[in-house]
C-alpha cells in the first residue's frame, strides 16, 4: 500500500539536498569544532557557514544564533535563561493558552520558582490580541513569549505589533517560530523580536537540531553547564552534521519559500474547499485568514478524530489529531479547547499539514478518503 | 522472522472468518495471552490490527504510587511498549486508543459509587460490558474491522438450533473468565473471537515461546488493574479527594448479629461481606463481616456460619445462551457468586420482571455479596447472569 504524508507540522522528510550535506559531514567532517587542528577547523568552518545560513533566513547576524538540540531546548533556553538572568526581585512572565508545551511547561517551572505567570486567553480566531498583552503587561514583566505560527491551527500572531507593545513596557519578547520558519518570511529586525526559536526538522532538516536567535545585548543565563561552546550560552560539542544540514535547509527554504507557499496554499485550499462543500457538518478551526500556507484544521461533527486518524492511516493517509500522551494514545488538543471548542468538537477535529512532497493527485485521493471515512464513522456513531 | 510451525492450523475453538474478510481488531494488553492471539491470527494469514486501550492515567492520584509499581498494572508504559514490540515483531499495524474518559465514567465512577452504597462491585465486568466489548468494538468498526479478538479464556459458538450465540467456559477451567463476561449481548458475541478458549495457559505460553514473542515469559496480571496493590479503599479515598468530594467522616458502629456494639469503623466502604481481617476488634472467636448498611453506617459482624445464605436475587439479568425465562418459570442451573466460587446447584425462578431472577441454592453458600455477579451455568454453557442485590 502507498502511504501519503499530510503531517508536516509534526515533522518533515529530509530534503535530498539537505541529506547530502548531512551525510557528507557525518562521513568526512568528524573533527571537534573546538579543536585547533585541521580537522577541528574543517568542522568549525561548517558550523559557522551554517550559522550564517540560518542567520540569513531570519535577517539576523551570525553571532546572534545559538544552536541547540531543537525547538524545545531553544524555548527552554529563552524562557528560563532570560527570566533567570533578570536580577529584579519581582518578576512577571506572560504567555498565552495556545502555546506549545515547550513554552507552557517552562512557564510552569518559572511559576514554581516564584515568578508570576499570566497565561492569556485566546479568541476563537486563534490569534492573540495585542490589546490583551498590553493590558497584561506590568512594570515587573521581564519576558513575553508568544508563538509566531500555531502548530495546530497555523494561525499567525501579530508579532510586530506585540513587539512594539512589549518593548514600550520595557520587557523582552520571545517568539516560538518553530512552525513559521520556512513557511512565511521571518525578519527579526522588522518584527522586532528579542529571541526567536527554530527547529530543523520542521524545515526538511534532520531531527535533533534547532537554534535560538538572541538579539545582541539581550541578557540570558545558560540553563546547562559545561564548556565554552556557542559563546558560553549553550555548552556541549556541536552536532556539526545536524547543524550543517540545518544550514543547508535554511538556505533552501529561503530559495523556495515563495514557490512553496504558493503551491501549498493552492493545495490546502483545494482540500478545504472540497471538504467544506461536499461534507456537511464541517468547518475550519481558527481564522481562515492570517495562516501559514500549509495548515488546515477542520472539524467533522459527530466523528471521533482518534478513530478517523487510525482509519485514514490504514488507508495510507497520515494526518493528526489532538496531542499524543506518553503511551502514544491521543488526548483532545489543549489548543482547540483554549480557543473555545467544546470537548466533542475538539475530539472531532483533525489537522492536515501539507509539504513539498504533496501533489494534487494525493490531495484528491485524501479528499476521497476523508469523505468515505467521515460517512462510515457517522454511520457507526448513529448506532453507538 | 522464521515461521514457527506450531501456529499453523491451530484450532481456535470457533470458525474464523475467511482470510479475505475485513481485518480483525485484537485488543492487546501487552500480556502473553493477547499477544499470542494477535500473533496466531497474523500467522494464519488474517489481516490483523492491534490496539491497546489506554484506560487510566497511572500518574493520577500520586499518593497511591508504590515502590516498583507499574509492572502488571493496566496502561503502564511498559505494557504499551511490550504490545507495540509484539505488533512490530509480527508485522501488524498497531495503535494505542484513548478510552480514559469512558473508563472513568463507566467503570471507575460506578465502582466507587457501589462501594459507597455498601456493595462490592466487579469493575472488570463493567469494563467488559461498556469498554472492551462496546467502545472497542466501535473503534474496530471505525477502522474497518468487523471482528474483535481478545485473550480471554472463554469460548463462543453459534448454536444452529436456536440461532443464538453461546458463551462457554474455557477448556482450561483454572483460567476460565466467563464469570466476568456474563453481560455480553448477542450483538457483541456475534463479533467476538476468543481464540484461546480451547487452550491451556501452558499451551499458550508454549506457543508464545515457539513464535519467539518477547512477552512469552511475562507474569500474569493481577487484581483490579487501576487499583494499586488491591487496596481499593486507599484508591477510593484518593479518588474522592481528587474529585473534591468531601466524604463525610462516615464513621459507624460495628455490631453483632444479636445487636451488641463492638466498636467503631471509618466508613462502610472499607468492608466487604465475608471479610475477616481489618475489623480492629479482638474477640475470642473469629468474626466476619455479614452485612454493611450505608444508611445507618452499620457494619454487622458474626460467626462464619452466619455468612451462609441459600437464596439471592439477581438483578439486571442478561441472558446469553437462552432467550430468557417466562415469569414464574424455573430452571435448574449451577450458579457462581464470585470468580473463585465453585458453581453450586440451584433453581432459578423468574420473577414478574424479566431481568430479575430468584436463585435458590440446594445448599447454603458462604458470603453471598451484594454487587458481585451471579452467573448461571448449564455445564459448560453460560446461560446468563446478573448482579446480586
Amino acid at each position: 500500500m502507498q502511504h501519503f504524508y499530510f503531517d508536516h507540522n509534526a515533522t518533515t522528510p529530509v530534503d535530498p539536498e539537505v541529506l547530502e550535506t548531512a551525510v557528507t559531514c557525518l562521513g568526512q567532517v568528524y573533527g571537534n569544532a573546538s579543536s585547533i587542528h585541521h580537522f577541528g577547523q574543517a568542522a568549525k568552518q561548517r558550523l559557522e557557514a551554517a550559522r550564517r545560513q540560518v542567520a540569513a533566513l531570519i535577517n539576523a547576524s551570525a553571532a546572534e544564533i545559538v544552536f541547540t538540540s531543537g525547538g524545545t531546548e531553544a524555548d527552554n533556553l529563552a524562557i528560563l535563561g532570560v527570566t533567570r538572568a533578570s536580577t529584579a526581585t519581582r518578576k512577571h512572565f506572560i504567555t498565552c493558552a495556545i502555546e506549545h508545551p515547550a513554552v507552557i511547561s517552562p512557564a510552569k517551572q518559572l511559576g514554581a520558582e516564584g515568578v508570576e505567570i499570566t497565561c492569556l486567553r485566546v479568541p476563537s480566531s486563534g490569534i492573540v490580541s495585542p490589546d490583551d498583552i498590553q493590558r497584561a503587561l506590568r512594570p515587573e514583566t521581564v519576558l513575553v513569549s508568544i508563538m509566531h505560527a500555531n502548530n495546530e491551527l497555523g494561525t499567525l500572531q501579530p508579532i510586530a505589533e506585540i513587539a512594539r507593545t512589549v518593548h514600550h513596557a520595557g520587557a523582552a519578547l520571545h517568539v516560538d517560530g518553530v512552525q513559521a520558519l520556512g513557511k512565511v518570511p521571518v525578519d527579526v529586525e522588522s518584527l522586532g523580536v528579542d529571541l526567536y526559536s527554530m527547529s530543523g526538522h520542521k524545515l526538511y532538516a534532520p531531527k535533533g537540531v534547532g537554534a535560538l536567535y538572541v538579539r545582541k545585548g539581550a541578557r540570558m543565563a545558560p540553563i546547562s553547564y559545561g564548556g565554552h561552546h556557542e559563546r558560553d550560552r549553550r555548552p556541549g560539542t556541536e552536532n556539526v552534521p545536524g547543524i550543517a544540514a540545518f544550514g543547508a535547509a535554511a538556505e533552501l527554504a529561503g530559495r523556495r519559500m515563495a514557490e512553496d507557499a504558493e503551491r501549498l496554499t493552492t493545495l490546502r485550499d483545494r482540500l478545504e474547499n472540497a471538504v467544506l462543500e461536499r461534507i456537511p457538518g464541517t468547518g475550519i478551526n481558527g481564522s481562515r485568514w492570517n495562516r501559514v500556507p500549509n495548515t488546515s484544521n477542520l472539524y467533522f461533527d459527530g466523528i471521533d478524530g482518534e478513530a478517523m486518524v487510525i482509519a485514514l492511516d490504514l488507508r495510507g493517509f497520515a494526518v493528526s489529531t489532538g496531542a499524543a500522551c506518553s503511551s502514544g494514545a491521543l488526548s483532545p488538543s489543549h489548543v482547540l479547547k483554549a480557543i473555545g471548542l467544546s470537548d466533542d468538537r475538539a475530539r472531532a477535529s483533525m489537522r492536515f499539514s501539507l509539504g513539498r512532497g504533496n501533489t494534487t493527485a494525493q490531495v484528491d485521493a485524501l479528499i476521497e478518503a476523508i469523505g468515505s471515512s467521515v460517512a462510515h464513522l457517522r454511520r457507526i456513531s448513529v448506532h453507538a | 522472522m522464521p515461521e514457527a510451525p506450531i501456529a499453523v492450523g491451530i484450532s481456535v475453538g470457533q470458525a474464523l472468518p475467511p482470510a479475505n474478510s475485513p481485518p480483525i481488531a485484537v485488543a492487546m494488553s501487552g500480556g502473553v495471552d493477547s499477544s499470542t492471539v494477535a500473533a496466531m491470527l497474523a500467522r494464519q494469514g488474517r489481516p490483523v490490527v492491534g490496539m491497546t486501550m489506554q484506560l487510566w492515567n497511572q500518574r493520577r492520584l500520586p499518593e497511591l504510587a508504590v515502590e516498583g509499581a507499574g509492572a502488571g498494572r493496566c496502561c503502564s508504559l511498559d505494557d504499551v511498549y511490550d504490545a507495540r514490540r509484539v505488533a512490530e515483531q509480527i508485522g501488524i499495524p498497531y495503535y494505542v486508543v484513548n478510552f480514559e474518559r469512558q473508563f472513568e465514567e463507566q467503570v471507575v465512577k460506578p465502582f466507587v459509587a457501589e462501594y459507597l452504597a455498601g456493595r462490592t462491585p466487579i469493575p472488570c465486568t463493567l469494563c467488559n460490558n461498556y469498554i472492551k466489548f462496546d467502545r472497542f468494538l466501535d473503534m474496530a468498526d471505525s477502522v474497518g474491522a468487523h471482528y474483535m479478538a481478545t485473550g480471554h479464556y472463554a469460548r463462543v459458538r453459534c448454536d444452529p438450533a436456536s440461532g443464538r450465540y453461546q458463551l462457554l467456559r474455557a477448556v482450561d477451567e483454572s483460567k476460565d473468565q466467563t464469570y466476568f463476561l456474563f453481560g455480553l449481548t448477542q450483538a457483541q458475541l456475534a463479533r467476538t473471537l476468543f481464540p484461546l478458549g480451547e487452550l491451556n495457559k501452558s499451551e499458550v505460553r508454549d506457543m508464545a515461546r515457539a513464535m519467539d514473542l518477547a512477552v512469552a515469559s511475562k507474569g500474569d496480571s493481577q487484581e483490579i488493574c487501576f487499583v494499586p496493590n488491591g487496596d481499593y479503599a486507599a484508591f477510593m479515598d484518593a479518588y474522592l479527594k481528587e474529585k473534591g468530594v468531601a466524604v463525610e467522616r462516615a464513621t459507624g458502629e460495628i455490631v453483632t448479629t444479636d445487636g451488641r456494639t463492638l466498636g467503631r469503623h471509618e466508613g462502610v466502604h472499607h468492608f466487604t461481606v465475608g471479610q475477616r481481617k481489618g475489623l480492629g476488634i479482638a474477640t475470642g472467636e473469629p468474626l466476619y463481616v455479614i452485612a454493611t448498611d450505608p444508611a445507618s453506617q452499620r457494619v454487622t459482624v458474626g460467626a462464619n456460619d452466619d455468612l451462609q445464605r441459600a437464596r439471592l436475587v439477581a438483578k439486571e439479568v442478561n441472558w446469553i445462551s437462552i432467550a430468557g425465562l417466562a415469569p414464574g418459570a424455573t430452571l435448574r442451573a449451577e450458579v457462581k457468586i464470585r470468580n473463585k466460587h465453585a458453581a453450586a446447584a440451584a433453581t432459578l425462578r423468574a420473577t414478574d420482571r424479566a431481568d430479575r431472577v430468584e436463585v435458590q441454592f440446594d445448599d447454603p453458600q458462604r458470603a453471598v455479596t451484594p454487587g458481585q455477579g451471579a452467573v448461571f451455568y448449564a455445564g459448560e454453557i453460560v446461560l446468563g447472569g446478573g448482579w446480586i442485590e
